[in-house]
């Protein structure tokens, strides 16, 4: 219902119309349900031929860990991936929006997509909804232009960076890559340095845990390492196994087919209405 | 309602107190000291901390000296309100002062010192007052190291390593990546001047100005200031926006 006399036309971007009733409710101690985040450690590194890209894979509810093994390292271009951390939906939604833009762009120009391309298209987006979309990401690739790492923040802000940490996990991460970092890391040293930090993560923060994905971009050539180290084993399974005491008995065991089921179709056509 | 009694405690502390406390108690720091790191060593406890205060975003002082030796065997470092670090540094000189005229040979240790700061901020903490200090106690009796935590609820805890603030994010995984049993001096001062490396860059109450202290059977040292090198050459730095035109 317009309470105005001038009809408005719709509005983009969110609509804030039920902000008073749910600040009323929630002094009445009616809370909305607490939404899905990755509390995550997202690292990415330059290393001599490229880029280097980890993350760690849990996924919580609040206190509970929703998903013990959720892939944080999203496509976005055969030669772009994007780190994404803070609420789950927003990172996915916002990153396959972006990565389907790009393939659109790539049908249209003929070449191959390039990192600044995403940026830009990541940060309009960000900053058009004033860090209400609740996704912090490292974005790294390796284009025409080279290698090149970048953070985005949810209010659109962006860093270039040689090595970058976002997430809770962000300060444990960034310990390590301050105190190890180094030019010129060849892709071993490199890959060793990200697990390092993403294990700081998993180890020292409880908003990320389980195993480490890492994903290695160089000019031409990419390779996704999914779950590249597992340093949180599942240790106490009994060999035994599991066995359940005994239940009722049973008595008899009378089993009805069921019989199929005939549909007359009384005059005109099957297709009809 | 139990939710609008939570709210009455929340906004207005002052007024269930009456008001003649109102004005004494502490409800924000004003000037205060950031990280403390100490860890235990081979022969004792080292401990660092900057020399910085902060009054809220400036960097006020930059000569405050904030580990203090207790007695004969321990050391405090402290972060938070520099005011009531003075205090407790008040109450400890009272403490060891009539430790001293008991003149019965036996000295407060680490331990009893540690305890007896842990029931002072409890308590505070319990009259709504607190001390708004994280303290850092370390110290050697008779052969036996001790390093120990108390935060400004009463929060009180013993390890081989311990920080305070940014210190517990920064310097914490660093710590329990690399410490390991007997490390000798040098490693120790090493692995204190990474962790306070990577503090000055990324806190931003820190200052490039600190002091290490080494408390030892022998007794306290606490060095000179002095500053880190840093290193700011990384080539990315120097043209950040090479292929990225218009970013920053």
């Amino acid at each position: 219902m317009s309470k105005s006399a001038v009809d408005v036309p719709p509005m983009g971007g969110f609509n804030f119309d039920l902000c008073r009733r749910n600040d009323m409710l929630a002094k009445k101690g009616v809370n909305p349900p607490s939404f899905r985040k990755t509390g995550t450690t997202i690292v990415g590194i330059v290393f001599q031929d490229g880029i280097i890209l980890g993350a760690d894979t849990r996924a919580t509810e609040g206190p509970i860990v929703c998903d013990k093994n959720c892939e944080k390292i999203h496509y976005m271009a055969p030669n772009i991936y994007c780190c994404g951390a803070g609420t789950a939906a927003d990172t996915e939604a916002v990153t396959d929006m972006v990565s389907s833009q790009l393939q659109l762009h790539r049908y249209h120009t003929g070449r191959e997509s390039r990192v600044i391309t995403a940026l830009t298209l990541l940060k309009k987006h960000l900053f058009n909804y004033q860090g209400y979309v609740s996704a912090a990401l490292v974005l790294g690739g390796v284009d025409c232009t080279g290698p090149h790492l970048h953070t985005i923040y949810p209010h659109g802000s962006t860093d270039t960076l040689p090595f970058a940490t976002m997430g809770s996990g962000s300060l444990a991460a960034m310990a390590i890559f301050e105190s190890k970092y180094r030019e010129g890391l060849n892709r071993d040293e490199g890959i060793k340095l990200v697990c390092e930090a993403i294990c700081s993560g998993v180890f020292n923060d409880l908003g990320s845990g389980s195993n480490v994905d890492v994903c290695v971009i160089t000019k031409g050539h990419k390779e996704y390492l999914r779950n590249h180290m597992l340093p949180n084993p599942r240790t106490y399974i009994s060999s035994r196994g599991y066995t359940f005491p005994k239940k009722t008995e049973v008595l008899i065991t009378k089993i009805t087919p069921l019989k199929d089921k005939e549909v007359v179709i009384e005059g005109g056509d099957a297709m009809e209405e | 309602m139990a939710t609008t009694m939570v709210k009455e405690v929340g906004s207005e502390p002052a007024q269930l107190l009456g008001p003649e406390s109102a004005s004494e108690r502490t409800l924000y720091p004003y000037v205060t000291g950031t990280s403390v790191v100490a860890l235990k060593y081979k022969d004792g406890i080292l401990m660092a901390a900057d020399m910085g205060a902060s009054y809220g975003s400036t960097l006020r002082y930059k000569s405050v000296e904030r580990m203090k030796s207790i007695g004969k065997h321990s050391l405090l470092g402290a972060s938070g309100e520099i005011s009531d670090f003075q205090e407790i540094l008040h109450y400890l000189d009272e403490l060891i002062l009539y430790d001293n005229m008991w003149d019965d040979g036996n000295s407060l240790g680490p331990k009893e010192v540690h305890s007896y700061l842990t029931r002072v901020m409890y308590n505070r903490r319990n009259k709504f007052n607190p001390l708004w200090n994280s303290l850092v106690l370390g110290g050697v009796k008779n052969g036996q190291k001790y390093l120990g935590m108390v935060s400004m609820i009463g929060v009180n805890f013993e390890d081989n390593h311990v920080a305070t603030g940014f210190g517990n994010h920064l310097a914490r995984p660093i710590l329990r990546d690399e410490w390991h049993e007997n490390l000798s001096f040098e490693d120790g001062v090493k692995l204190l001047e990474k962790c306070m490396r990577v503090l000055l860059y990324r806190d931003r109450s820190a200052v490039n100005k600190l002091q290490i202290a080494k408390i030892t059977e022998e007794g306290v040292t606490i060095s000179q200031p002095y500053a880190l090198k840093t290193f700011w050459g990384f080539s990315a730095f120097q043209n950040p926006t090479v292929g990225a035109e218009g970013s920053w």
